[in-house]
Order: structure tokens, then sequence, then C-alpha cells
């Protein structure tokens, strides 16, 4: 390939090529080890598109064609487009409301011929090129607060959108970028408020709420007396303490609240909770009369979690071998082909296998951001951050799902999980970036 | 500005580094460290499928199967695979409307879900598995499938042999996880008994399960299978013969025979009446039959030959001497001038059948003419004994003679459930008389009343010490244990011999053995056998009954005891009939027809018109009935309370529906459910 065609190799990182390829024959055998059946011919089944692997396959085809296109065009492209890409992303998931079909409960899919397309999923690659953009603009000032408004308001406007499409898991990858502003300066107090808030709301499920008041009024009359003498000298310290613990105090008893009532799914409280192990105090509250109350259900909410833990733990240290998994072999992990595809990998290949891929995984995401530290332009590194930050929030929200350490939420594992759409978007958004890193040596800003 | 926020980059490479560490620390805590997931995943997955041995067969002395195994047919259904069955037709075969199929098929559902099959009738009778087996292609998702089940072919020895029935929670309880739900357990008899040996050892086929519980196939290739091992067969002393022939003695009436071999202890025959068809609690309708003998007031499924206490009465009498003479109190040439009442006392009681003098001048005598006077003399010499100082010691020596014969405490035969008897002991009297009692207040113990009882089977076994002179074997069913080892130790207890009398010379034995013999020589003729000394002992006991809140005295129970021949005894009989008059009238005769029957191996035509004679006489006592009507009225006002159905009464009175399983006689049963006739009930004397 390299000889015929040397325009479109020059540069080309191999390193990220390998794993890519490595990352999707996992992704191939790991779906054909669920749903091969005994007495299947393989290769009539492959080339059939009857079956999901075959279909997987083909969507793998499509999207080396997609990047071999993304390898021909040039990359000022991306820099030139991202804000009208933005703005189709946009539209399209407007788009959605009207033109929605409902699978599965998400309302997120619109259905065209025989694909469901998903905006939502693809409105990654448009944010992380809008995003990209916006930091490397030669008169955007980072260290100003207006900038972190419209930087953040770039990532939350599809954010929103996504949740109002009851797609909870998918709009919350969109908060993954927040850590390539935090790399671009973001203000680190930021992300440390954020941190202590998501504390806060924890704390707030785990704790009896008047305790947690309690306590948080003994910190911060602790904090006034250790404070006296700077009070004296600074009178606003102290109304900043009381501003503090008056919204934390605020938080514990409202925000929360109707945070888990009125914002999140039912389904998605119960995950929570099911999560901590304890049982969903709101479950009341945010029955519609005349249903049964969710926590009658409870068996049902960590079954998936019990049974994908099942299926990992048996694996042992090396694993049961292909196709030799009893409990993915015989479909006892719901939604096992797409988000908890990990149980495959972890019951037929064990403790190594499982190490192994993730291995490839924590290569990959230390390339990108070496890919990025290299860049000279500013743009290119942005957009490198925000693929490694998408890659790292899907991998790490998807394997903790499965292992119990995460509630679950519904988002696939790059490049492993069956899905057309998933395959596409994270292929485009690793070839685009392929191809920014090829044009390294060309300062685009 | 780029290497302004350069240091950033390695905070996000740490994130990620600490990210992925403790992924790696949750798989590694799930997948080597804990070990509980691996089972856990057996358990989501692996079906343990249970293969059930054949149970063991019994065989009788003639080496025929008495307890053997059948194949029947279940008609099993996975309910979502029915959808185009002819349900028309199949409730026409089954004889059921489509609200009743409706019914089970949800039931189906129910217990074992919509994709595993699940009983829709079982145990179905030749005829329906023929019409069944012939259609069976218009069911789709219907199924014959094969289960072993019990079968007596001789339809006889129910209480011996016993039943089997599936397990319920408190066997597995106490099984320790051993039996699991519907293992099929010995219940009671032979199959109670020997529940370890004839059980066999179940195997275990490992198959694969999906996630909606269907099997899939095996797990490993079967490497971690195991077989199934059959059931041990027993061999027994039963004469299937003399069984049958005791069960028609007995029919209609309420009492016990038991037979015994005194060489060994085996037991030749035991019947209880009334009894019931054993087959009828194997096959279909089961469960409807078993309520029924339940309901029945007679107490069919009651075997008296081990539970029934009865009053020996004066077949006791031979016992008390042997006591006295291995005492030394007494020997053969020992008279007592009885004028037909026993004044030794006092108080002129117990009265004498016999008052000429020299009835009961030596023990031969004694025994022949039954003196009442001579045995409570004869007992009492033994308990005010001066060698042990005191009636109290002297009355304790007495009864451990008594143990040891098998009286008032179990004997130890190979059934469960076997009652005790009673011979009380010292305390029982001293609370009853405050502490102050002698030889004169118990002393009709001495003609076996006052307050001992006894079972048939220990009556028996007594002859047989009587016939062996001075020793005895544990009566037991089972002689042998196929494919024994040393490990078996379950027969070990009958192989052992009970040396009970040894200061007894030959001579008073023979003098015991002559009073005995004497005695169906003289009053009691219709135990006699042509050709064969017999030696015998009748007795004839009161009995009381409350009956609602009132103690009436009901009709004597006719005992009898023997031994023959007196030479060489080879068998030992007790036979109680009860309310049915003295010990000669009936049990007597059927104690003769049994010797004869084992003895000579058959029977002449006119000994077979008194078979005849005696099994068509229904000796019933009249308050049954009584007592059952008012059971049912009972029963069918509470049921009319509860559903307010007045034709519930019809459920007590309904006979069988459906022929028993599978060859009974004729296709009737022999003992329908009494139905009480209100003629009965005209008659004030049952009551006086």
């Amino acid at each position: 390939m390299s000889q015929r065609n040397p325009a479109i190799s020059k540069g080309v990182d191999w390193v990220l090529i390998w794993l890519y390829l490595a990352l999707v024959a996992i992704g191939l055998l790991s779906i054909f080890s669920v749903t091969y059946r005994e007495g299947e011919n393989v290769i009539q089944s492959f080339i059939g598109f009857k079956t999901d692997y075959s279909k997987q396959f083909y969507f793998f085809i499509g999207s080396i064609i997609l990047g071999l296109f993304i390898l021909l065009t040039d990359s000022k492209f991306f820099t030139a487009t991202a804000n009208i890409w933005y703005a189709v992303g946009i539209f399209m998931l407007l788009l959605v409301f009207p033109f929605h079909t409902e699978v599965k409960g998400t309302e997120s899919i619109i259905r065209l011929g025989g694909f469901n397309l998903q905006p939502a999923e693809m409105c990654k690659i448009f944010v992380n090129l809008a995003l990209a953009k916006y930091l490397s603009r030669v008169e955007t000032d980072f260290t100003a607060p207006r900038s972190h408004l419209i930087a953040s308001a770039i990532i939350l406007a599809p954010a929103a959108i996504t949740i109002a499409q009851k797609e909870t898991g998918l709009a919350l990858v969109f908060f993954a970028f927040f850590l390539v502003m935090f790399r671009e300066g973001f203000p680190a107090g930021y992300l440390i408020i954020g941190f202590s808030v998501g504390v806060l709301v924890v704390a707030t499920l785990l704790v009896d709420k008047f305790i947690l008041a309690l306590v948080l009024s003994a910190i911060a009359v602790t904090m006034i007396y250790l404070m006296r003498k700077q009070i004296k000298r600074r009178r606003r310290l102290l109304l900043s303490v009381a501003v503090v613990w008056g919204l934390s105090i605020i938080t514990i008893v409202f925000v929360v609240p109707f945070l888990f009532t009125k914002v999140l799914q039912k389904h998605q409280v119960e995950r929570i909770f099911s999560l901590i192990g304890k049982e969903n105090p709101y479950a009341r509250l945010n029955t519609v009369e005349g249903e049964e109350p969710v926590a009658t259900t409870k068996k049902d909410v960590d079954y998936n979690v019990r049974q994908s833990k099942i299926a990992i733990g048996s694996g042992g240290f090396s694993g049961k071998g292909l196709l030799k998994g009893t409990q993915t072999r015989f479909d006892f992990v719901p939604e096992q082909r797409t988000d908890f595809i990990f149980c495959t990998i972890g019951e037929g290949f064990g403790f190594l296998g499982s190490s192994l891929v993730l291995g490839i995984y924590l290569f990959l995401l230390l390339r990108i951001v070496n890919i990025a530290e290299r860049q000279r332009s500013v743009f290119s590194r942005c957009y490198a951050y925000g693929v490694a930050s998408v890659f790292f929030f899907h991998i790490a929200i998807n394997v903790c799902m499965t292992i119990g350490l995460a509630p679950v939420i519904g988002i696939p594992l790059p490049f492993i999980s069956y899905g057309g759409t998933s395959l596409l978007t994270f292929s485009t958004m690793l070839f685009i970036l392929i191809r920014l890193d090829a044009d390294r040596q060309m300062v685009l800003r | 500005m780029a290497l302004f926020n350069q240091s950033r980059s390695n905070i996000i490479r740490l994130i990620f580094l600490g990210i992925f560490f403790i992924i790696l620390v949750q798989l590694l805590n799930l997948q080597v460290i804990s070990g509980k997931y691996e089972q856990l995943a057996m358990d989501n997955a692996v079906f343990p499928k249970v293969r059930y041995p054949d149970r063991g067969i019994i065989f009788d002395r003639k080496n025929r199967a008495i307890l053997n195994n059948t194949i029947m047919y279940d008609l099993v259904v996975t309910p979502n695979e029915s959808k185009h069955t002819d349900t028309f037709s199949l409730c026409d075969i089954l004889g059921i409307d489509t609200t009743e199929y409706r019914k089970r098929m949800l039931e189906a559902r129910f217990k074992n879900g919509p994709y595993r099959p699940s009983i829709f009738e079982d145990l179905l009778t030749p005829e329906l598995h023929a019409r069944l087996d012939e259609n069976i292609w218009k069911f789709p998702g219907f199924a014959l499938v094969e289960r072993p089940v019990r079968v007596y072919p001789f339809n006889a020895a129910a209480h011996i042999l016993g039943y089997i029935g599936e397990a319920d929670s408190s066997i597995i309880k106490r099984s320790r996880g051993f039996y699991r739900m519907g293992d099929y357990v010995g219940r009671s008899g032979l199959e109670s008994y020997y529940e370890s040996v004839l059980m066999g050892q179940r195997g275990v086929q490992y198959m694969i399960k999906d996630n909606r519980n269907r099997l899939v196939g095996s797990y490993e290739n079967g490497r971690r299978d195991t077989a199934a091992i059959a059931g041990r067969n027993l061999r027994t002393y039963i004469d299937m013969d003399l069984q049958q022939l005791a069960e028609k003695l007995i029919n209609n009436k309420v009492g016990a025979i038991v037979a015994l071999d005194p060489k060994t202890g085996g037991i030749l025959a035991m019947a209880s009446g009334p009894n019931y068809d054993p087959n009828s609690l194997t096959g279909p309708n089961k469960q409807k039959n078993y309520g029924q003998l339940t309901l029945d007031v007679a107490g069919p499924l009651l075997n008296r030959a081990i539970q029934g206490n009865y009053e020996p009465g004066s077949t006791f009498k031979p016992l008390g001497a042997l006591v006295a003479l291995d005492e030394g109190v007494i020997t053969p040439s020992y008279g007592y001038p009885c004028g037909g009442r026993y004044f030794g006392c006092g108080h002129g009681k117990p009265a004498c059948t016999h008052s000429n003098p020299g009835h009961a001048a030596n023990l031969t005598l004694a025994i022949a003419n039954s003196c009442n006077s001579y045995f409570v003399q004869v007992y009492r010499n033994a308990v005010d004994n001066p060698e042990f100082r005191g009636v109290k010691k002297g009355y304790e020596k007495w009864r451990e003679y008594l143990n040891a014969f098998g009286l008032g405490q179990r004997t130890g035969v190979d059934l469960t459930s076997e009652a005790p008897g009673l011979i009380p002991d010292t305390s029982r009297y001293n609370t009853i008389y405050r502490g102050s009692w002698n030889s004169c207040t118990n002393l009709t113990l001495g003609i076996g009343q006052d307050m001992m009882n006894a079972t048939p089977l220990q009556l028996a076994n007594a002859m047989c010490i009587v016939a062996n002179k001075g020793f005895y074997y544990t009566p037991h069913f089972v002689q042998q244990i196929d494919g024994q080892s040393a490990s078996d130790t379950l027969l070990n207890k009958f192989k052992q011999k009970h040396e009970v009398l040894t200061r007894i010379s030959d001579d008073a034995y023979e003098a015991v053995h002559r009073g005995m013999q004497q005695v169906i020589d003289g009053t009691s003729s219709r135990a006699k056998i042509p050709g064969i000394n017999v030696c015998g002992k009748t007795g004839t006991a009161e009995k009381f009954r409350i009956i609602q809140g009132k103690r009436i005295k009901l009709d004597d129970n006719s005992v009898f005891v023997c031994f023959a021949p007196r030479e060489n005894p080879q068998i030992a009989l007790a036979v109680i009939v009860e309310n049915s008059g003295f010990g000669n009238t009936w049990a007597a005769p059927i104690a003769g027809l049994m010797m004869e029957r084992y003895l000579k191996d058959s029977l002449p035509a006119e000994r077979l018109k008194e078979v005849d004679r005696i099994a068509g006489s229904s000796l019933l006592p009249s308050y049954i009935p009584y007592l059952q009507y008012i059971e049912d009225s009972a029963r069918a006002q509470n049921w009319l309370n509860r559903y307010k159905d007045s034709s519930a009464i019809r459920k007590f009175n309904r006979e069988r529906t459906r022929p028993p399983f599978p060859r009974s006689k004729e296709g009737k049963t022999r003992h329908a459910f009494v139905v009480p006739d209100p003629k009965l009930f005209m008659n004030k004397n049952i009551l006086a």
C-alpha cells in the first residue's frame, strides 16, 4: 500500500493503525464467540451479512474505506469546516425530536432505510472539531472566564439536547471534553469545585441528610475558628464560607432530591442505588401513580451486573478458552454483544486476556497523548486530546460497569462492541487524528 | 501557551494510569482472588441432571419377586411448543374439558416456565398410554416420558412391603441435603427400613442449560458424569402363599396374624386386618386412594401385627410358668388346689373356669385346663421370691425376664414404627398406688391381664422361646441382601441368638409342651392338624373402648398362640381377631389352617371350604360403621360450613371412578370405602 500510494502513507502513524486493527480483530472475535452457533459454516456466514459478526465485519470494511477517504483529504479541510460540522450536528440532533423512532427506551435514533442513525453518537466528532477550532483561534484568550463559558457551552449544548432525548449515557460522554479544556489551561479550581459537588452528591446518597448537614456545619464553624485572624482583616472571607456552606445545604436538601426525582430516569436512579447497594429512597417519589414501586424490581436492576461479574469472575486467571464460556455462550448476560462485550473477553480469556486488552487500550491512549504533545498546531493537539478523552471515558465507564465499579450506563467499548454507528464514529475520529498527525509539520494554528 | 500547560499532560497520563490500575485491581479481585464466581457460573449454566437407579427387588423364600419395578408413562408438555396442538381431541382422550386443559397449562407454565417440560398428567393407565401413543403426532409440545414405578405382583403384603412417596421437606432436612425435591423415598414397611439398600446410588449427568433454563447439551462431553447404580435386592423369609392365605383369612376382620420360623426368627407371614391393595398406592389415583384409606376409621393403614396393643390373656400363662421355672420357685410337679376361685388374696378373685379338684395338680394339667388360680399363684411365687427380699425387687426381676422375652419393649423387627407393648415398671405402680402395693395388687398379671399389653408379633416371638426351649432370634423378614459385604451391618443383629432362659431342664419344657399339646387335643380341637403334634394356647381378652365419651365393653378379643410340630418346631403363630369371642372360635381355626398350609404345603379340599367360610365371614365390629358415619357427617358439616355447598357429602361417599392400577382382581378393590348403612343405627344395642 505504501508503495503504490506514497502520498497517503506519508507521515501516517502506523502504530495507531496496528492498534486499531488489533482492537477491531479482538472485537470481531468476541462478537463471533457470542453469536456463533455450532454447525454454522463460518465462511458462509461471514460473507452472508446475516450474523452479527458478519455485519460488524462489513462495518469494519466500510470504516476502512471511510478512513482511506479521510486520509486522502487535506487536513486543512477539518479546520476550515469544523464549525459547519458542528452546526450540522446540532441540526441533526434537533431533527431527532420530530423524526425519531423509539428503540429500547431511547428517543435518539432516526431510522433511515435499514439503518439506525444516532446523531448523538456522531456529534462527538463535531464537538471535538468545534472545540479544537475554538481553542485554537488566535483571538481566544483561554485565561478569560468568558472563553471558559463559551467552550463549556460548545460542549454542553449537545449534551443538554441528548439528555432531552433520554440518552444520558451518551450525554455524559461530552463531559469528557473538559479534559481537553483542562489541558489547555482551564483553571483546575473549576474541576475541583465540580469534583467536590460530585463528592457531595454521593455523600448525600450514602449518609443521612441531617448528619451530613451537621458535619458540614461543624466544618464551617471550624474553618471560621481557624481563620478568625484573616477574617478580622477581610470580612469577605466569612461571607464566602457562609455562601459555600449555604450552597452545600441547598444541594443536600433540594438539589439532590430534585435531580433524582425529576432529571434522571427511574432506571438510572435504580442503577446508581444498586451500585452503592442501598434501597432507593426516592422510589415512591418518582413512581407514576398506579405503577408498582420500582424498589420491588431491584433484582432485575442488578441482574445485568451480577451476571456480568459472574461471567468475568468465572474466567479465572487464564480463562475458559474461545467458545467455551458457558455464561456468554448461553446469553446469561443481557446486551453482551454491545455494552457488555467485555464479559466475553473476561470469561473466555481470563485475567491474562483482559489485562492484555486493557494494556492495548492504555497503550493506545498514551500513544494518542504523546501524538498530541508532538503537534505544532493547537488545533491538532486539542483534537488529539479530545480523541483520547472520549476513548478514555468510554473505556473506563464501560469496563467499570461490567465489573461493578460504575453504574450501568449504556455506552459501547470502542472498536470492540457490536454496533455500526459506534465503530464508524470511533474509526472516523481516529482516522482524522491520523490525518492531522501526518501533517504535523504544517502549522495550522 | 502550549509550553505553559505542558505539565498538565502528565496529570492526564496519571489519571489514565490511575483508572486503569483500579480496573486491574478489581479484575484481579474478581478473577483470581475471589473464588466464588466459578461456582456461581456453574450454578448458572450447568444443570446436574439426576439419573435415578432402579430400586431393589424384594423376593420371597421361593424366589418369587413380590415387589418389583415397572415402567409407566407421564404425559409431559412444553407450554410454548404446544400452540398447534389439537386441544379438542386431547381433551377427549384424557376425559377433561378445555377449562381444565387451560388450567393445567397455566400450572405447567407456573411450575417450570414456558420453555421446560412439566407433567401434564402423570402415571397413565395402560389403555390411556396406548391411545395417546397412537395420537401423539397430533399434539406437538406433548411427549410421553417413562417413569419407573413400584409394582406388587401378588397384590399382597401391603403392610410389610410398605410404599414409597416423594421426600417431604422434613426428610430432606434430616438427610442433610442427600435427598432432593422430587426424590422418592421409602415411607413405610421394608421400603423404609431398607431404604439405604433398596435405593441404590444416584448418577449425575451434567447438562449445560441456557438463560431460559433449557438443556442444550452435555457438559464437557459427559466427562464428569456418573452412572446410576441399581438398588440391591432383598431375599426374605416370606412365604407368599402363606401370606396370601393369611390375608384372605383376616379379610373383613380386625386383627392380625403373625407366623414365624422359630429356628431363625424369620417371619413367614404377617397380616393385619383390615388391609389394603398395595398397588392402589403406586399408580394413578394414588393420592385419592391414600386419602380414602386415611379417612377410613377402621384404620387399614395400621399394621396391627406390630402396632396393635392387645391383652395377651391366657396365652401368657406358659410364659409365666417359664419365668417361675427359671427362677426355681416352682417345679413341673408343683400343684395348686383350685376350687373355682383364687382365695390367696382373700377376695376370691379371679374366678376360674374349672372347679373340679385336681385340675391344677401339676404344671401340665394347669396349662391344659388354663387354671387362673394356678398362674396367679405362680406369678405371686415369682415376685415374692424370698431371694430378692421384697416384692418390688422381685417384680423388677420378673419384668426383666419378660423384657428379655421381647415383651414390653420393641422386638427390633425390620419394620419401622413398631409399638413397644407394655409391661409396667415399678415406678408406674408406685405412682398409681402411692408406693404401697404387693403381689396381690396386680395379681392378674399372672394371667396376662392388668396393664399388660403386647403386639401380635411379640406374642409369636414369645411362642418361639417356648418352642426353642429358651432362646430366640429377633424376628425379621430379610434373610439376605444381594451382594452382601462386611460393610452391611443391617442384618447383623438378626444373626444374634438371644438365650433368655438357661436354668430350665428339658423335662420342665416337656411338661409345658405337653400341657400346650393337651390344649389342642382338649378344648381347642379347631386348631388340630391330623398327623402333627400342635402345641397351642387360647386366650380371651376383655375389650373396652371409649365411644362418644362412654366406656363401652365390646365383645372379647379372640387370641391364639401356637407352634408345631412339637418335636421339631417349624412354625410359631399368634392370631388375634378383635371382638370375635373365645380364642377357640376364630383365632384357633385360622392358626390351624395356617399351620397346615405351611407344614403340608397344601390344603385338602374340605379344608379349603373352611378357608372360604372364614374368609367370607365379616367380623367387623359394629361400632366401626357407626364411628365412620359420625366422622363423615362431621366432616361434611365442616365442609358445608366452609364452602356453603351441600353436595360436598357426595365427596365422601363416591366410589372410585377409574379402575385401580394395574392388575387387581376383577377390577374391584377389596376394601371399598365404608358407607354407613342407616339401618345399623336403628339398633340401639351397639351402645348398650
